[in-house]
C-alpha cells in the first residue's frame, strides 16, 4: 500500500495476460468450476453404479424434463446477481397454465394464448418490481406477495386438474425431434421446449456479458449504491429484473404445460425453491454481483440428475431427495462462505 | 489558472431541511484549470453544497449556471452527463468487478455484437494511462489494489466521461502521505489539462499544498472567497472556527496548574499507540485527577485517538499501561473492566437508545457490566438515577421519559451519569458539548472540573478549543492523524497558541513543547507495503 503510485512494472505487459494467469482458478469461477465437477462426478458415478446414465436417451431426457427449470433459474440468475429474490415465480407458473389451459380449451388461437401466458408473468414481475422499487417494499416480501397472489387467484380459478385437449397446437412444443438415430431407443432427441429453453440461456448470456444492462446488473450486485452514483440506470434495470423473471416464470409455463398438458392451482409450489437452489448451486453468489447463467443450467442439471440417480438407485425413497437437495446446497453454500472470505483476505 | 469565465457559477443558494438552515445564501465560483478547495468545519454545508450542484437535493433558492447558462441537475447522472463528476470521500465502486470494468462502466464501447470488451480495455487502458496509472492491469479485480488506486480509478471514470468539473470530497481521508501526494500529481494533471477541480479536505497541509482559491463555509453560512496565496493559516482557521466561542469565555473554572506531582504515577499510560489508517503511533499518559484535552481540527485523529484509547477501535501498535500494570485494551469490555469510559461524539447513534427511557438509558452501562443474567434490581436503579439525574441537573428529572424526547444538552447529561455510574477512573469525553445550548455546556464543564478534582482522569475531546484550553491541565495537539505537540496549560495560553501550532505544525510556536515526530517504527512500515 506504500508504494502506490510508482508501482514496480509488472513482470508481463498488462494486455497480455498470461496464459498462467488465464488458467489460474478466478475465486469467482471456482463455485460454478464446482459444480460442474460435480455434475460430471454425479454421471460418472451413475454411468458405474446404475449404468445407462451416460447415454443419448438419459441426457436427451434431462434437458427435456428440466427445460422449465432452466428457464426458471435463468430468470432467478438476473434476480440473485442485483442481490435480490423472486419467491413468486413458481405460483405464476400455476395462474399463467390455468389461464392458459381454460382458454384454449375455450377455444382460443393458441399463439395468442401462449403470447397471453408469458404476458401473466410479464405483469407479476412487473407489480414486483414496482413495490421494490417505489414503494421500497424488500424484494423478499414483495415477491412472496405476489406468489400468494398468484397462487390464490390460480386457486379461484379451478382446483381441479384443467387437461389441455391432446391436439391441441400447444401441445406441439413438447414434439419430440429426432437428432441422432441411435440403436433401439436409444436416439438424441430434442423438444421445440428445450430450444427455447437454450435459446433462453443464449440470450441471457449475451444480455448479462454483452450489453451495459448486463453490466449496470453485476455492478448493482457489487454495491446499489455505488451504482447509483456512478450514473447508472439502477431504477430502470432493477425494474427490468422482475419484469424478466416473470417473463421467465410465463416462458417456463408455457413449456411445461406443452409438456405436461395438465395444469392445476397447486401446480410449481416449492418450484421457485428449486430454482434458486440451481442457482446457488450453479455458483451464483445469493449476495448478489457475481455468477454465471450458464452455472444456473448446470445447477438445474445437477438438481435433475439427482432425481434420475435417486429412481434407479431405487433404494432411496424418493422422499430423501428433498434431504440430498438440501446437502448439496449447504455445500455449495459453505464453499461460497470460503470463497468470499478467502477474498475479504486478499 | 488563467481564470476567465468560471464554469460553475452557484450564487445564493439556500437550502432548509425540516427545522434547519442547512445553506443560506452560499456562493461558489469554479473556473477551468483551477483546484478549488471548500473549506468549514463538519456540518459547515460543504457535502450539502455538492449536493446542491449535482442535483442530489433541491435548493430552495439561489441559482446554478453552468457554463454560462443556468441549470438544476435531477441528480448525479444528469450532472455527470452534463460533465460534473464526483469521487465522494467512501469509493464508490464495485469492487466485484475488474479495473477496467469500473472505469468503463456504462461507457463500455460497443460494436455490432454488444460491448466489445477488447477495445473496451484499451479504452479504460488509456484513461488510466491519463492518469499516470499505465502500470494498473484493467483485467485484474479491483478488491485486489489498495484504496488509494481505487480512488484513482474513481477519477479515470471522471475522464471517461470527459468531465470538465471534478468534485472530490474528502478523497485523501483514508489514504497515507505517499497515497496523497500520488493524488495530487493526478489532481495537477488534470488542472493543467483544463479542468475544474473541487477538492474537499480538513487537512491544511494538503489545501495549501494543491489549491489555487478556497471558499469557506460556516454553520451554512458563506465566509468568504479567498486565494488560497493571500490567505495566512491562521487566519483560514478563526474563518473556519469563527469567533462566537468567546461568549463562553466566562464559564467553567480555569483549571490552570499542573496537577502532576512528582513522583506520580500516571493512572494510564500508552507508548506508540497506533492503528494503521486511523492514527500514527502516539505517546500519551493522563494522571490521577487530571484532565488532558485533545485539540486539533476535525479529522486530525481526535476522536480515532480517543476510541483507541478506550478500545472501541483495536489498536495495532502499542503498548498500554494501566494503573502501573502492562495491560491490553482491545474492545469496549476490556476498557470497561480496566475503569475506562468513552462517551461517544456522535450522541444519536452511537450514544442515546432513542426509544428507551431516561432510566433504561442511564443504568446500560452499569447493566452492561454485571452482564444480564444479573439485572440491576428496581431499587439500584431508582437509587442511580435519583443520584445522576439530580447531580447533573436532568430536566425534566423524570426517569421513565423516552430519552429522545429530552433536549441534546440533557440527553448528554444522560449519557454522562451513564459513564458515571460505572465509577471509571478514566473518562474519556468526545465532543459532550456539541450542539447543546450554552447553560447546558457549562453544566457539563463544571460537571468535568469537579470530577477531575475528585481524583478522576479526564480526557477532554472537543473542536472548541477555547473549552479545552480552560478545562485542560495539558493539551494534546493533534493534526492530520498524528500528534504534533503538547501544551502544558499556563496563564499565556490561549486558543491562538493551539491555533498557531497547528499552523506552523508544531515546529516554532512558542511557549510549547515541541513534539518531534519520531521515525516510523519498521514494523509498521513493513506490514503496509506486504498490502
Amino acid at each position: 500500500m506504500t508504494s502506490v503510485i510508482e508501482r514496480p512494472s509488472a513482470p508481463q505487459s498488462p494486455h497480455t495476460p498470461s496464459l498462467v494467469s488465464r488458467l489460474k482458478p478466478n475465486l469467482e469461477t471456482l463455485p460454478t468450476l464446482a459444480a460442474i465437477v460435480i455434475f460430471v462426478g454425479m454421471i460418472i458415478y451413475g454411468e458405474i453404479a446404475y449404468g445407462r446414465i451416460l447415454q443419448f436417451s438419459t441426457l436427451s431426457n434431462l434437458f427435456i424434463n428440466n427445460a422449465y427449470l432452466i428457464i426458471l433459474a435463468v430468470g432467478l440468475t438476473f434476480v440473485i446477481l442485483t442481490g435480490g429474490v423472486d419467491l413468486s415465480v413458481g405460483a405464476i407458473i400455476a395462474i399463467s397454465s390455468l389461464v392458459g389451459v381454460m382458454l384454449a380449451n375455450a377455444g382460443w388461437n393458441p399463439f395468442v394464448v401462449i403470447v397471453l401466458m408469458i404476458l401473466i408473468g410479464s405483469a407479476f414481475g412487473a407489480a414486483s418490481g414496482i413495490l421494490i422499487q417505489y414503494f421500497n417494499v424488500q424484494p423478499f416480501i414483495a415477491t412472496l406477495a405476489m406468489m400468494f397472489l398468484a397462487r390464490g387467484l390460480a386457486s379461484m380459478l379451478s382446483t381441479t386438474p384443467e387437461r389441455l385437449a391432446d391436439e391441441s397446437p400447444i401441445r406441439a412444443l413438447s414434439t419430440e425431434i429426432k437428432v441422432v438415430d441411435g440403436p433401439k431407443i436409444n436416439d438424441l432427441v430434442t423438444t421445440p421446449n428445450v430450444i427455447i429453453a437454450a435459446l433462453v440461456v443464449i440470450v441471457a448470456f449475451y444480455v448479462l456479458h454483452k450489453t451495459r444492462f448486463g453490466r449496470t446488473v453485476y455492478a448493482i450486485g457489487g454495491s446499489e449504491q455505488s451504482a447509483t452514483l456512478m450514473g447508472l440506470p439502477v431504477v430502470r434495470t432493477k425494474l427490468a429484473i422482475y419484469i424478466i423473471s416473470g417473463t421467465l416464470a410465463g416462458l417456463a409455463a408455457v413449456v411445461y404445460t406443452s409438456k405436461l398438458g395438465i395444469a392445476q392451482n397447486i401446480t410449481g409450489v416449492g418450484w421457485e425453491l428449486d430454482a434458486i437452489a440451481a442457482v446457488i448451486i450453479g455458483g451464483t453468489l445469493l449476495t448478489g454481483g457475481a455468477g454465471f447463467v450458464l452455472g444456473s443450467v448446470i445447477g438445474a442439471l445437477v438438481l435433475g440428475l439427482m432425481n434420475v440417480l435417486i429412481t434407479r438407485d431405487g433404494s432411496i425413497p424418493p422422499e430423501a431427495t428433498t434431504i440430498i437437495t438440501g446437502a448439496i446446497l449447504l455445500v455449495f453454500v459453505l464453499l461460497q462462505r470460503l470463497v468470499v472470505s478467502r477474498k475479504r483476505k486478499t | 489558472m488563467a481564470a476567465t469565465e468560471p464554469i460553475v457559477e452557484m450564487t445564493d443558494i439556500s437550502i432548509e431541511f425540516p427545522g434547519v438552515k442547512a445553506l443560506q445564501n452560499v456562493q461558489l465560483r469554479l473556473y477551468p484549470g483551477e483546484v478549488h478547495t471548500l473549506m468549514g468545519e463538519n456540518g459547515a454545508g460543504k457535502s450539502t453544497l455538492i449536493k446542491a450542484l449535482t442535483g442530489v437535493y433541491k435548493i430552495d433558492s439561489g441559482s446554478i449556471r453552468v457554463s454560462g447558462g443556468p441549470r438544476q441537475f435531477s441528480g448525479t447522472a444528469d450532472a455527470q452527463s452534463a460533465g460534473i463528476s464526483t469521487v465522494y470521500q467512501e469509493v464508490n465502486l464495485c469492487d466485484n468487478l475488474t479495473v477496467g470494468e469500473n472505469v468503463m462502466l456504462g461507457n463500455e464501447i460497443r460494436g455490432a455484437f454488444g460491448i466489445n470488451w477488447k477495445k473496451t480495455h484499451e479504452a479504460a487502458h488509456e484513461a488510466l494511462v491519463g492518469l499516470g496509472l499505465g502500470d494498473l492491469d484493467p483485467r485484474q479485480p479491483l478488491s485486489s489494489i489498495s484504496l488509494a488506486l481505487q480512488q484513482l480509478v474513481a477519477i479515470s471514470r471522471a475522464m471517461v466521461a470527459k468531465s470538465k468539473v471534478l468534485i472530490l470530497d474528502e478523497p485523501t481521508s483514508s489514504l497515507d502521505a505517499n497515497e496523497v501526494e500520488g493524488l495530487f500529481t493526478v489532481m495537477r494533471r488534470l488542472r493543467d489539462q483544463g479542468v475544474a477541480i473541487l477538492f474537499v479536505s480538513h487537512f491544511l497541509d494538503q489545501v495549501y499544498a494543491i489549491s489555487d482559491r478556497l471558499t469557506v463555509l460556516r454553520n451554512g453560512e458563506f465566509v468568504g472567497e479567498h486565494l488560497t496565496r493571500d490567505l495566512g493559516r491562521s487566519q483560514l482557521i478563526s474563518l473556519m472556527i469563527g469567533k462566537d466561542f468567546e461568549t463562553l469565555a466566562s464559564l467553567g473554572s480555569n483549571r490552570r496548574r499542573d496537577a502532576r506531582e512528582s513522583g506520580e504515577q500516571p493512572f494510564y499510560s500508552a507508548a506508540g499507540l497506533g492503528r494503521k489508517g486511523s492514527i500514527e503511533p502516539v505517546d500519551i499518559a493522563v494522571y490521577p485527577g487530571e484532565v488532558v484535552g485533545l485539540a486539533g481540527l476535525l479529522g486530525s485523529g481526535r476522536t480515532e485517538l480517543g476510541r483507541l484509547m478506550y478500545g472501541a477501535d483495536r489498536p495495532d501498535t502499542g503498548e498500554v499501561t494501566i494503573g502501573g500494570k502492562s495491560t491490553e485494551v482491545h474492545s469496549p469490555v476490556t476498557g470497561l473492566a480496566t475503569k475506562i469510559a468513552f462517551s461517544t461524539e456522535n450522541r444519536r447513534d452511537e450514544g442515546i437508545v432513542g426509544d428507551l427511557t431516561v432510566r433504561e438509558n442511564l443504568i446500560l452501562a452499569v447493566q452492561a457490566r454485571r452482564g444480564w443474567a444479573r439485572p440491576l434490581s428496581k431499587r439500584e436503579q431508582k437509587e442511580l438515577c435519583d443520584k445522576y439525574l439530580v447531580e447533573l441537573n436532568v430536566r425534566p428529572s423524570d426517569p421513565e421519559r423516552p430519552i429522545k424526547n429530552l433536549s441534546g444538552g440533557n440527553q448528554q447529561k444522560v449519557l454522562l451519569g451513564r459513564w458515571l455510574a460505572t465509577k471509571p477512573e478514566l473518562l474519556i469525553l468526545d465532543e459532550p458539548t456539541r450542539g447543546i445550548d450554552i447553560g447546558a455546556k457549562a453544566e457539563i464543564q463544571e460537571a468535568i472540573a469537579t470530577l477531575a478534582e475528585d481524583g478522576m482522569s479526564v480526557v477532554f475531546i472537543s473542536s472548541e478549543l477555547e473549552e479545552v484550553v480552560r478545562l485542560s491541565e495539558r493539551i494534546v495537539v493533534l493534526k492530520d492523524h498524528r500528534k504534533i505537540g503538547e501544551i502544558i496549560n499556563g496563564p499565556d495560553i490561549t486558543a491562538d497558541t493551539i491555533v498557531d501550532l497547528i499552523a506552523s505544525d508544531g515546529a516554532e510556536a512558542q511557549g510549547v513543547e515541541a513534539f518531534e515526530p519520531e521515525p516510523e517504527p519498521a514494523a509498521f512500515a513493513a506490514e503496509g507495503s506486504t498490502n
